[in-house]
């Protein structure tokens, strides 16, 4: 009989999950945040209470012991809250920990290869957020989006958009996990909304934004239109740049 | 702001800009400071991609369609009857900023036609770009069209505010610019590239010694050829690219397929296919000489005037030298992997990193991502199963073309039947 861990599903209730393993000299256990956690009858459920000191300890065992490379592997492939990616985080965390030369780079070894392409896809997805946020200009001036990512991408977009909207407030909504960011000219902080879907639309409705924005988006439409060379036409490459589920957040894909 | 009037000048004036094929964003350094607007010191992004597939990340407009040349190639050349409109600088200014805080764009890529002259042109571009990091302290990138024959004052001042410049040599060849261009001369395009270049000499000179010296287009320079329009060979083109990348340091060279836009005897004529396909080989030819290591005279010269269009050039090659191969890609160096047909750069940095841990085989490079199907005729690894057969140059060509499918297919089909057929080796 194999145990299950259910953690609260944040990343340092995972790396208590870790430490518990180590401790209590588990064997293979399967990991589950709570989001998804569900009962069999041939298992037992255990729930692992976030820890802050142990996570704090398994987490500078990394660091001390692993470079910024591990550190970014473990981390980003965690954000993809891909099914069953704690137990392959597991799978390399012991590793690592057994000889730390051993699993950057090998990429003969499944759970190495795996957590690379995760990794690879995660950060493909940051660098998607990064160019596909359209901000709108609300009329309390504040620039406004919304995402819905595949995976947990908003805390690694957070400082791109400090660095570079420094002068101008904004706030980044994921839908899918209900919490957003908030920069108010000073920090960014995290918050949650309670949102209701038809006031996010610019058209027809200006509840929300300025005129300008209407004029704005327009200006933006047109010119993505003008831009556009209709003798080299592509539309294979231009759906596997622009993939449809990031469409209707793409005010020039809107009609 | 009269958004009716501008929206009708972005539509003329994005239309007439959008053959510059230049879009990147990249390789700035220009941080935000005094937490003003915007940030470069990033990589590029690509914020949208049009219907052709092509990248849009900076707002790519002309100052005006207004021309005093005609040369034949291009779209806003005098002679053509067309609308013309003209930006002001503040409108330029506006619309930028206002599309760079909607996370639209990087920044602005601002070319223009020439009205009255070369000097007066350019010092309205430059006004645009000194007044968005003047006034608006915007940090986003800039990228301004250096008009051929502007003085050295105007691009010295220029690279201070730009993060990178561009002239277009446009036709790869003295001759093929005096037939379609006959007002221009290659010296004039020439003049401004340098001064850029030993500016930027001189700005890194002075960097080691005076922390504070203002930045001088950290992006560098590119430019861009016209693919197709006149009848250079391969080789001519990318001995011309090979040239301007050596002798004035650039960071890119743009291939821009010929979209036929005239009825002019000189040129293609109106509904002839732009020559996409010979552009993506140009562009696979560029990437192996500034990214695998290879010289040009490998790739093309007297014997090969111009690449093969079924295969890429990294392919074609190895099939002219197959007496180097197979490479033992558990021993060869990274020079060598560079240069197996199905293994790209990351492939090489993926088996040089792995093969630390042990000896690697084919389900490995499977896993890893290499093109098996390509590579396996051209090396060998842990394992006994490797290709034997003595297969000519034209056998294996036959074998990768049979089991890959182009998305030049159709066109090509013709030529796929004269391949001797010989059954593939399966690893």
């Amino acid at each position: 009989m194999s145990d299950i861990l259910v953690y609260d599903g944040s990343f340092d209730g995972f790396l208590t999950v870790v430490f518990e393993v180590f401790e209590s000299k588990l064997q293979q256990p399967k990991i589950e945040p709570a989001y998804r956690a569900s009962a069999t009858f041939f298992s037992e459920t255990r729930e692992i209470q976030t820890d802050f000191i142990k996570s704090k300890r398994v987490w500078d065992g990394i660091i001390k012991k692993g470079n910024s490379n591990i550190k970014r592997i473990i981390y980003k492939s965690f954000l993809s809250e891909k099914v069953g990616v704690e137990n392959i985080l597991l799978d390399y965390i012991c590793k690592f920990f057994a000889d730390n030369t051993a699993v950057f780079g090998n990429f003969t070894d499944p759970s190495v290869l795996k957590l690379s392409k995760i990794v690879k896809s995660v950060e493909r997805e940051k660098h998607r957020m990064d160019a596909f946020i359209r901000f709108k200009l609300t009329k309390d001036n504040i620039y406004f989006a919304t995402i819905e990512p595949d995976f947990n991408v908003l805390p690694l977009i957070s400082k791109h958009f400090e660095d570079r909207y420094a002068d101008q407030q904004w706030i980044i909504y994921d839908l899918k996990r209900n919490k957003g960011l908030y920069y108010n000219l000073n920090i960014v902080e995290n918050i949650t909304l309670e949102l209701k879907p038809e006031a996010l639309k610019t058209k027809g409705t200006d509840v929300l934004f300025t005129q300008e924005e209407l004029a704005y988006e327009e200006l933006w439409k047109n010119y993505f239109k003008s831009t556009n060379i209709e003798s080299r036409k592509n539309m294979v490459l231009h759906v596997k740049h622009m993939p449809k589920r990031y469409w209707k957040y793409l005010s020039e894909k809107q009609l | 702001m009269n958004f009716e009037r501008i929206k009708e000048k972005l539509n003329i004036l994005a239309d007439a800009a959008k053959y510059d094929v230049s879009c990147s964003s990249s390789g700035s350094k220009r941080a935000n400071k005094d937490k003003g607007l915007g940030d470069s010191s990033g990589m590029g992004i690509c914020h949208t991609y049009t219907e052709d597939g092509r990248c849009v990340s900076l707002l790519k407009i002309l100052l005006t369609n207004h021309c005093i040349f005609d040369c034949a190639y291009c779209v806003t050349r005098k002679s053509n009857d067309i609308k013309r409109a003209a930006f002001k600088v503040q409108e330029v200014v506006d619309l930028t900023i206002n599309f760079y805080r909607r996370n639209y764009i990087e920044g602005l890529f601002l070319s223009s036609g020439i009205f009255k002259n070369a000097d007066y042109t350019m010092e309205r571009l430059v006004a645009v770009a000194k007044k968005l990091r003047l006034e608006e302290n915007f940090n986003g990138y800039i990228h301004l069209k250096s008009i051929p024959g502007a003085s050295d004052e105007l691009m010295r001042e220029a690279g201070l505010y730009a993060d990178r410049l561009s002239v277009n040599i446009e036709i790869p060849s003295v001759k093929g610019l005096k037939l379609l261009a006959p007002d221009k001369n290659r010296a004039d395009f020439i003049k401004p590239m340098e001064k850029v270049k030993n500016e930027i000499i001189q700005y890194k000179a002075e960097k080691k010694i005076i922390k504070n010296t203002p930045i001088y287009a950290p992006a560098g320079q590119s430019t861009q050829m016209i693919i197709g329009a006149t009848n250079e060979t391969d080789a001519e083109i990318m001995y011309t690219s090979a040239s301007f990348y050596k002798n004035f340091n650039l960071k890119r060279v743009y291939y821009s397929g010929y979209v036929p836009i005239s009825y002019d005897s000189r040129l293609p004529s109106i509904g002839t296919e732009v020559p996409m396909m010979r552009e993506n080989r140009l562009y696979q030819t560029d990437w192996l000489l500034r990214f695998y290591g290879f010289d040009i005279r490998e790739l093309l010269n007297k014997d090969t005037p111009n690449l093969d269009m079924d295969i890429d050039p990294k392919l074609s090659w190895a099939l002219r030298n197959l007496n180097l191969f197979p490479i033992d890609i558990n021993k060869a160096d990274k020079h060598m992997l560079a240069r197996i047909p199905g293994l790209g750069m990351k492939s090489v940095n993926k088996i040089i990193n792995a093969r630390r841990f042990r000896k690697l085989n084919w389900e490995h490079l499977k896993a890893i991502g290499a093109a098996v199907n390509r590579a396996k005729y051209f090396m060998t690894c842990d394992s006994r199963v490797y290709e034997t057969r003595d297969l000519t140059a034209a056998q294996i060509k036959g074998l990768i073309l049979s089991n890959s499918s182009s998305k030049y297919r159709k066109t090509l089909n013709n030529q796929l039947n004269l391949f001797d057929t010989v059954k593939p080796l399966s690893v």
